[in-house]
């Protein structure tokens, strides 16, 4: 599929690609020798995408997602983020990353944690493209809570206020890694619909981790499957569901087929 | 009106008066049962010694000691004095001290390496022992007794401030990473705060142990402070002194305790450990 698109990002014919990597190998070194988590990953993000990201436990799911967010050194292979390498992304703020627990900072209320990314890091032509502290919390459904510190919000406030946090920067591409896997299953289904919502409004593409099948086909517009020992592209299938897309999807027969396909891909790893 | 607690944190705004009496009511509650066993504790002595006719040189009854707190006040306040500033100035240098030593080690792994058991191997020597030392090297003065004090608050702190200044989660230096932070950003915005709790858990031992250092001091080579006062009233079979002496040390280091518990409740308003 899109595995054999152009390298260079081409205007018009195909799609602009936001992350490309190439051949990527990621290896870590561990007292009983080396443990290769990726190899030879080749895989094109569209810009403006939302791609999920599905695979057993520990096939490498968050080491490619770090790894797009220079998180992780990269054995082998290529990254490119907006066409310009991992480190340079990261210092112009073309990504943004969300983690599993909100990592809000518990001695700052919501809105000052949100503006945490103005206040580090010092680029000041990307902070200036920044959006209000305030229109974010509003975003994501938390203004009249913007002065309560971390332990007084639920952990869906919690994950949301780092959701605006991630955006505060007008991020290009949103590396999610298993945002909402904390979390009950009524606060998971409409946090899933205000991402969406959120896509939609943002143009940013995302990369979203989840463990979850029936997450991964609703969110994505496509999805990655990976398979473990070495983590590697198991395939990536697109998802042919209409947008904007209500929970209601979920129980079409289109929506199930898609699921069945990924539960068997799953199963095949 | 009486209970606030069931509609939850949702409605903010509107309680907060009602709040604050809540609070008010509930440190009274709080402050009872300490106050009335004092009073307790002062009763059984006092009737101990008129039961068993116990002569006051060997204890005297709250009453002498109250009456000598009045008669020995302007003699007591003197001693008080160097005592009170001894410790204060131990306690300030001795935080400090240990405070940027911790930042040193933690910016440092091979200045940690080097110093940390020079650290340790100080500690263990007991304080009375090098009290005779530094009397000797620094002679009478207030030197040596605000050392003994820095001496006895050195290590707690260093101790906790080196792991408060270690205890982010990899997570949070993940987040401060994506955000290329600087680390004298990571140090102020993250590190200081979350250090926080550790450095006041120490404080509070210190703000207690200083008096302690000030008045081993004064044991060992001085004629003014609450420490001289103690060995000249004990060799005179003063008792009803001493016990006044032995009050206002406490109430001393009660007082310590009690600024630092103040500072840290307005500096500490979230709570440790409850948010990853
Ligand atoms: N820092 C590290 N050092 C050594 N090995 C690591 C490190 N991080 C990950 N690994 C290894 O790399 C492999 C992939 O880990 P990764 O965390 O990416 O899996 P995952 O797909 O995200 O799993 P999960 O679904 O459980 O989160 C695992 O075998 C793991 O043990
Ligand atoms: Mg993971």
């Amino acid at each position: 599929m899109s595995a054999t698109q152009a390298v260079e990002p081409l205007q018009g014919a195909t799609a602009e690609v936001a992350v490309s990597v190439r051949d990527l190998t990621v290896r870590f070194a561990g007292d009983a020798g080396d443990v290769t988590a990726l190899q030879n990953i080749t895989v094109d993000i569209p810009a403006g995408g939302l791609v999920t990201m599905l695979g057993p436990s520990g096939c490498g799911k968050s080491t490619l997602l770090r790894a797009i967010a220079d998180l992780v050194e990269v054995s082998g292979g290529e990254i490119s983020v907006l066409g310009k390498s991992t480190g340079e992304a990261r210092r112009n703020r073309d990504f943004a990353f969300v983690f599993q627990d909100a990592t809000l900072l518990p001695w700052r209320s919501a809105i000052d944690n949100v503006r945490l990314p103005l206040e580090v890091g010092g680029k000041s032509a990307v902070i200036k493209a920044a959006d209000r502290p305030e229109d974010l919390l509003e975003l994501v459904g938390l203004a009249g809570r913007a002065q309560a510190l971390p332990h007084e919000l639920s952990g869906g406030m919690r994950q949301r206020v780092a959701i605006a946090r991630a955006l505060i920067c007008r991020p290009r591409v949103l590396l999610m890694d298993e945002p909402f896997g904390a979390l009950d299953e009524i606060t998971r289904d409409k946090l899933n619909e205000e991402l969406l919502r959120i896509w939609q409004e943002t143009g940013t593409t995302i990369i979203f981790v989840t463990h979850s099948v029936p997450e991964a086909a609703f969110l994505g517009q496509q999805v990655l499957v990976l398979a473990s020992h070495p983590g590697r592209v198991r395939e990536l299938v697109t998802v042919d569901l209409p947008q904007p897309r209500k929970l209601s999807v979920r129980d079409t027969v289109d929506f199930m087929r898609v699921a069945a396909h990924l539960r068997s891909l799953l199963e095949s790893c | 009106m009486a209970s606030v607690s069931d509609t939850g944190p949702t409605d903010a705004a509107t309680t907060d008066t009602e709040r604050k009496a809540r609070a008010r009511r509930l440190a009274w509650s709080n402050r009872l049962p300490p106050a009335l066993a004092v009073v307790g504790i002062i009763l059984a002595w006092q009737g101990i010694i008129t039961l068993f006719g116990v002569p006051s040189y060997i204890s005297p009854s709250p009453g002498e000691v109250v009456a000598t707190l009045i008669s020995q006040a302007p003699n007591l306040w003197r001693n008080f004095v160097p005592t009170a500033l001894e410790s204060l100035a131990g306690f300030v240098l001795g935080n400090l001290v240990a405070v940027l030593i911790a930042v040193a080690f933690v910016h440092n792994r091979t200045s940690e390496r080097a110093f940390y058991p020079i650290a340790v191997f100080v500690n263990t020597i007991p304080i009375i022992a090098i009290a005779p030392i530094l009397v000797l090297i620094f002679g009478n003065g207030y030197t040596p007794k605000v050392i003994i004090s820095g001496l006895i608050c050195f290590f707690p702190t260093l101790v906790n401030m080196v792991r408060g200044l270690r205890a982010v989660s990899p997570q949070t230096l993940d987040l401060m990473r994506v955000l290329s932070a600087s680390k004298s950003e990571i140090f102020w915005k993250v590190r200081m705060q979350s250090a926080l709790p550790f450095l006041f858990a120490a404080l509070r031992i210190a703000s207690t142990t200083s008096v302690i250092g000030a008045i081993v001091g004064e044991w060992i080579g001085s004629n003014v402070g609450l420490g001289a006062l103690i060995i000249e009233a004990t060799y005179n079979f003063r008792s009803s002194l001493l016990y006044a002496t032995v009050l206002m040390a406490a109430a001393w280091a009660v007082t310590l305790f009690s600024a630092v518990s103040l500072v840290e409740r307005r500096l500490i308003t979230w709570k440790p450990g409850s948010v990853h």
